[in-house]
């Protein structure tokens, strides 16, 4: 069969770093190939150099057997790939129609430029049938969940005439319910002989998904084949160049008896209704749940960033209620939020500047706000080693520069000088690779072998039934279950999480 | 190009040069703090032209309220420097607490203190300050060392203290900073505070200098004030910034200025000499933004 996409010897330096190593593959007519490996291995690059955001220093594209050699984001439209960006690129603002015909608006006729918005919202409708997006094509975007989105995402590809179809990690801010059918959408996408190129961090959804798999590391493919040849410990160990024992580290020491939080009858109409449980010192304690479900809004509540309308929380016996986040931190309570860019870090923000960011008070010296240099450096020195955060980058140097493993290594290691008695970790593990993940698991259990109370939420049932002692799951605003480690199951948690909603 | 104008190196126009870069020197300083929170500050103009009819109000000979009491000068400093942090207090209670984006709120402002300022003197200048307080604009060295003492402080502030790192932590990222315990509020109420102050010290100074209390005072340095700070490298999307860069960008704005004068352009000239400056130094700052960002 012939490729619709091939790569030749493709290679890229930045700046005299080498990024990419004639990258050489194929993808066939009408398949999906999974591109797998750690961040920092090439394969946005790789993405960037087929969407013509990027020219390759050597090498060649060919696409449908014509050779392909894209100067600007708009070449790779014309030719028929389509994005499906990580990160999206709709505007909020305007309608599903318009987002969907925003760079081939139908006009009325030549000579009179005015859109043409019936035949616009006829187009806008098929192709919304196409990915069973049950919504008016006058929706704003702001309205639609990440999900949909991603479903619109797909319909303005489609709209284009794309032929293949790039997905830059499309699931990571999804449910696994939005997931679901999503990939059921790429399964019809499929049948209509369009070729995929699915890239994700979730190597099972990879292996699920994909007819091939082609692995990167450090810029060259260092392998390459069907997922029946490529199991996940097989996948890991080509991705990070060494075998990992498992994907979940051992759990050093066990939860103790004290209760450290305690929750009873926290409410907010619309938001959460009567939530109740206790944490144990030295437990870890997930939650799971649709997004929507009132997890994060939860984790919002408790650290004192909502209001919350009735019911109590205690830290170690002390009412919380009233208080601002400053004073919540101060009684050792610390919160790594779902959204790392938006209020997790200060990305523009150096290394330094965002370990202290939290603990600064603490390193005055003097009635007059004076900061003890040699302190905070020290502190800083620390609280890399203790998070292993990569040695190579400065102190000095901006957050935005570092890959979102070591991003959220910054975020966590911000707290961890407060010796936080309790850590609510909100998607720990979002939109980072592998190895990294590994490293925020075994964090996570070095914190509660410490005697912290973690709460983690995370919308990878997997991920909680690795690490958790206890998880939770909510369901509308309620928690409607609680299962033990021992009794976990899958499941029993997915049914919980979805009951009594619609299933696709 | 400045040592080059004809009478450049002569005393009076060292003291030319002082009276104009000194109270430029301070208001620019404040407004650095503004800034690298990601705000901004258009009332700074108008603060300093009603601080300064205050001051010509309480210690003026003709028909101040102290007129000739020895407590002239000090109550009428003070009540210029209180005025000043009113001011501010309003600018960080509309911004901090009623959330009003600081471009409309300190626009409004502007206005209305201007209007203000007029309406309080009718439109007239008010002459006959004390001596005791015109030494301060003819002993120009004594005016420097108060200009040099507050914007080492806020060098120091900003550089040194948890107050300063607080300042950018909420300028690159307000959400990021409230979430860590930075009391937000607190820091951007204050920061406009110490605007109005700043700005009432410039007004000290410029009064002293100009020997009258003037409601228009400054009416036309806006722009300069504005430009010295982005000149020196303070991003007007928050987060970066100096006080020693904005000294930097004071004394070079305040070079083109004289230089331009000696050479004896009229005033429209000089006005797009400073504009077009100005302009190469936004440039310079989003091409570094782009080069760096393209690294990253």
């Amino acid at each position: 069969m012939n490729p619709i996409l091939r790569f030749t010897k493709i290679s890229k330096s930045f700046f005299g770093v080498k990024v990419l190593r004639e990258v050489s593959f194929d993808v066939p007519m009408g398949r999906t190939v999974g591109i797998v490996g750690e961040n920092g291995a090439g394969k946005s690059t790789l993405m960037n150099i087929l969407g013509g955001n990027l020219a390759p220093d050597t090498g060649a594209m060919a696409f449908e057997g014509r050779p392909y050699a894209p100067s600007a984001p708009g070449d790779a439209a014309r030719a028929g790939i389509g994005f499906v960006h990580q990160e999206l690129n709709l505007f909020p603002n305007l309608s599903i129609a318009e987002n969907l015909f925003l760079n081939r608006f139908p006009r009325r006729s030549r000579w009179w430029p005015v859109v043409d918005r019936r035949r616009m919202l006829d187009g806008a409708r098929e192709l919304l049938k196409e990915v069973r997006l049950p919504h008016s094509p006058d929706t704003p975007v702001e309205r639609l969940s990440a999900g949909e989105r991603q479903l619109v995402e797909v319909a303005k590809a489609l709209g284009s005439n794309a032929r293949l179809i790039i997905l830059d990690e499309p699931t990571t801010s999804l449910t696994a319910f939005e997931a679901a059918r999503l990939f059921d959408i790429m399964a019809r996408l499929r049948q209509r002989d369009i070729a995929l190129l699915y890239i994700s961090h979730n190597l099972g959804d990879v292996r699920r998904l994909c007819d091939e798999i082609v692995i990167l590391r450090d810029g060259a493919v260092v392998g390459q084949g069907t997922p029946d040849a490529l199991a996940v410990e097989r996948l890991i160990a080509l991705m990070v160049g060494r075998e990992i024992a498992g994907l979940y580290p051992p759990r050093p020491g066990r939860p103790g008896e004290q209760v450290i939080l305690e929750v009873s009858g926290v409410s907010q109409p619309g938001v959460l209704r009567s939530a109740h449980f206790e944490l144990r010192a030295g437990e870890i304690l997930g939650v799971s749940g649709l997004m929507g479900a009132g997890r994060s809004e939860l984790a919002r509540i408790l650290f004192g960033l909502d209001p919350c309308a009735a019911g109590t929380v205690r830290l170690d016996g002390r009412s919380l209620s009233g208080l601002s986040p400053r004073e919540r931190i101060a009684l050792g309570l610390a919160f790594l939020t779902e959204d790392r860019r938006g209020d997790g870090l200060s990305t523009e923000g150096t290394i330094a500047d965002n370990l202290t960011s939290v603990v600064l008070p603490r390193l005055v010296r003097g009635p007059l706000g004076w900061l003890d240099a040699r302190r905070s450096r020290e502190g800083v020195k620390r609280l890399r080693e203790a998070v292993g955060l990569t040695p190579t980058a400065a102190d000095a140097q901006a957050v935005k520069t570092l890959s979102g493993g070591n991003q959220q290594k910054v975020v966590l290691a911000k707290w961890l000088w407060n010796e936080p008695k309790v850590f609510i970790l909100d998607e720990p593990t979002r939109g980072i690779d592998v190895g990294a993940k590994y490293e925020i698991y075994r964090l996570i259990g070095e914190l509660a072998a410490r005697g912290a109370g973690v709460l983690v939420i995370s919308s990878e049932v997997e991920e909680l039934i690795g690490i958790c002692d206890r998880i939770l799951v909510m369901r509308r605003g309620e928690i409607r279950d609680c299962v033990e480690r021992g009794e976990f199951d899958r499941e029993r948690i997915l049914k919980s999480a979805l009951h009594g909603e619609a299933v696709p | 190009m400045a040592p080059l104008a004809p009478g450049f190196a002569t005393l009076g126009n060292l003291q030319t040069l002082l009276a104009y870069l000194l109270p430029l020197l301070v208001a620019a300083v404040g407004l650095t703090l503004v800034l690298v929170i990601g705000g901004m500050d258009l009332s700074v103009t108008s603060t300093i032209a009603l601080a300064s009819v205050v001051g010509g109000k309480v210690m003026s000979a003709e028909d101040g309220w102290l007129a000739g009491s020895p407590w002239a000068v000090p109550v009428g400093v003070l009540g210029m420097l209180a005025t000043g942090a009113v001011l501010g207090a309003m600018n960080g209670v509309a911004v901090a607490v009623c959330r009003i984006p600081a471009f409309i709120a300190t626009l409004t402002s502007m206005m209305f203190l201007s209007g203000l300022a007029i309406w309080i003197t009718l439109s007239r200048k008010i002459g006959g300050l004390p001596p005791s307080f015109l030494v301060l604009g003819q002993n120009l060295w004594m005016a420097a060392a108060i200009a040099g003492v507050a914007a080492g402080v806020a060098h120091l502030a900003l550089s040194r203290t948890v107050y300063g790192r607080w300042l950018y932590a909420v300028g690159q990222n307000a959400r990021a900073a409230w979430v860590s315990g930075v009391p937000v509020v607190w820091v951007t109420f204050g920061t406009y505070v110490a605007s109005g102050v700043f700005a009432a010290l410039s007004a000290v100074l410029f009064t002293a200098v100009l020997e009258t209390g003037n409601p228009e005072m400054a009416r036309d340095n806006l722009l300069d004030v504005i430009g010295a700070v982005v000149i020196g490298g303070t991003s007007l999307f928050g987060g970066k910034g100096s006080v020693a860069g904005t000294f930097f960008g004071v004394v070079f704005l305040a070079l083109v200025d004289n230089s331009l004068n000696l050479l004896g352009l009229t005033y429209y000239t000089i006005l797009m000499v400073k504009g077009g400056v100005i302009l190469g130094a936004a440039l310079v700052d989003s091409a570094r933004n782009r080069f760096a960002g393209g690294a990253g």
